[in-house]
């Protein structure tokens, strides 16, 4: 099944979301991968407000490269998601309601996920280019010193995403390979004289 | 002796590195469309046909394939009638510099593994020589990208776990990166030689062309057994499940101890990166 979905989401937006479904997103997004995670949490630790407002945001793990003169934004698929498996948990009992990357996630973040209402999303990564052509705009909005870790503003219009982990304990990344090796077995099955 | 100027090879790997960044080696595009051909399961088709569909955009809008255009992995094969003028590898690393700049490909190197400051430039590059009969210098850029390095692995296996030891080592392997490497991967699996030149021996055997088997018939029929049993874990495109879990595997050997049995996996992409120019 296919969703539209525009951020700020809220937790009946996503409720509806089961893994293995795709979502169009729109709306804006923000970019952190590790250095910028570390920072958010040296933040919080020191009292201090995160560098966007968290409650509905979604992150997006990339680090783009430079963009030339004239375009918005270079090749921007996802980084692996796991780096980040020790961030997120804080930062969705915050309020982050979607999560954008690719690969697996511990059972801390699956928990925080189910507990918040919230969604993980896969990008395809590997696949740059497509990506990029779904950002319309992209402001750095801090850490600039970080290069292509900086985090950054985008707006986005139909992002092409997958479901991976949904507010219900779904994960494609189990589901996903299971269904395709129960799909074999019947077809072994069927062909027994 | 042939002089070959440090100018002209900083040129190349220039040349190289926005080449290797933007357009896919020819055999490993064919191996993704052979696979998408071969896919029986829709979904897994379908993320495959989005996978060639970057690869066009990619070309149309003059973009890198993937944004991690990962650490420059520098092959030289130098013939030892050429003479370098000027400093061999400070031409290399210009290089690289050149590329990534002028090309806009992305700087993902820190100059020290604990402290991580970025050298802005993606310098160094890693630099791999071997000296050759001849007066040819060939030299090959291969970015490699980290999502897939991040799950490589390498073991010191013992004699008595054999041919079985290796193929279960290098399944378990698929098995662990399950989707974090980006799969269909392609695999450079080093068996034999010292604890350094297993890695060694996996990450030269990306270099090798997907459509080319190993040339023993022993190693040829052991890679087309890996992949046939990776092939067949489900774990499919992007994950999502699937036949197509890898594209393309590579062996390479060498002489070993006769206490050792090293194996390593080096684990890449869908966008497993080379590109070769001839001085």
């Amino acid at each position: 099944m296919q969703h539209r979905l525009t951020t700020p989401v809220r937790r009946k937006d996503l409720a509806p979301l089961r893994a293995g479904d795709t979502v169009l997103l729109s709306g804006t997004v923000y970019t952190a991968r590790d250095a910028a995670h570390k920072r958010m949490m040296e933040l919080l630790d020191g009292g201090k407000p995160l560098p966007f407002p968290v409650g509905g945001s979604a992150l997006y793990y990339v680090g783009p490269t430079p963009e030339r003169p004239g375009e918005v934004i270079g090749s921007a698929g996802p980084t692996t998601s796991g780096r980040m498996d020790a961030y997120s948990p804080r930062l969705l009992d915050l309020g982050q309601a979607v999560m954008i990357g690719k690969g697996a996630r511990n059972q801390t973040v699956k928990d925080a996920v189910v507990r918040n209402g919230a969604v993980y999303l896969a990008a395809l990564g590997g696949a740059g280019a497509l990506m990029a052509a779904s950002v319309k705009e992209l402001e750095v909005i801090c850490w600039e010193d970080l290069g292509c870790e900086a985090v950054r503003r985008l707006e986005v219009e139909d992002m092409p995403l997958t479901v991976i982990l949904d507010a219900h304990g779904g994960d494609l990344y189990e589901s996903g390979p299971a269904a395709y090796l129960a799909g074999l077995e019947k077809k072994s099955e069927g062909e027994q004289p | 002796m042939r002089t070959i100027s440090a100018a002209e090879i900083t040129a190349a790997v220039a040349r190289l590195c926005i080449r290797a960044n933007t357009v896919l080696p020819a055999d490993v595009a064919a191996a993704l469309d052979r696979c998408r051909q071969s896919e029986p399961w829709p979904l897994a088709q379908e993320t495959l046909g989005l996978l060639q569909g970057n690869l066009v955009q990619a070309k149309e809008r003059d973009l890198p394939i993937c944004q991690d255009t990962g650490m420059a992995c520098v092959f030289v094969e130098l013939g030892q009638e050429v003479h370098v003028a000027g400093n061999f590898e400070e031409a290399i690393h210009q290089g690289v510099r050149r590329g990534y700049g002028e090309g806009y490909l992305r700087k993902s190197i820190v100059v020290d593994p604990l402290r991580r400051v970025n050298t802005e430039d993606n310098t160094p590059a890693s630099i791999t020589v071997r000296i050759v009969p001849g007066d040819r210098c060939a030299v090959t850029v291969a970015p490699k990208g980290f999502g897939s390095e991040n799950m490589s692995r390498l073991a010191m296996l013992k004699p008595a776990d054999g041919v079985e030891g290796v193929k279960r080592f290098v399944v378990d392997t698929v098995r662990l990166a399950g989707p974090n490497p980006c799969p269909p991967t392609v695999l450079g699996v080093g068996i034999g030689g010292s604890f350094d030149k297993a890695a060694a021996l996996a990450k030269h055997a990306l270099l090798r062309p997907l459509d080319e088997p190993n040339p023993d018939p022993f190693y040829a029929a052991l890679e087309g057994e890996l992949l046939e049993e990776i092939n067949s874990l489900g774990i499919g495109p992007q994950g999502f499940g699937g036949k197509t879990t890898c594209l393309g595997l590579a062996i390479e050997t060498a002489p070993t101890h006769v206490a050792g049995l090293p194996v390593a996996v080096n684990v890449s992409c869908h966008v497993t990166r080379r590109a070769t120019e001839v001085l």
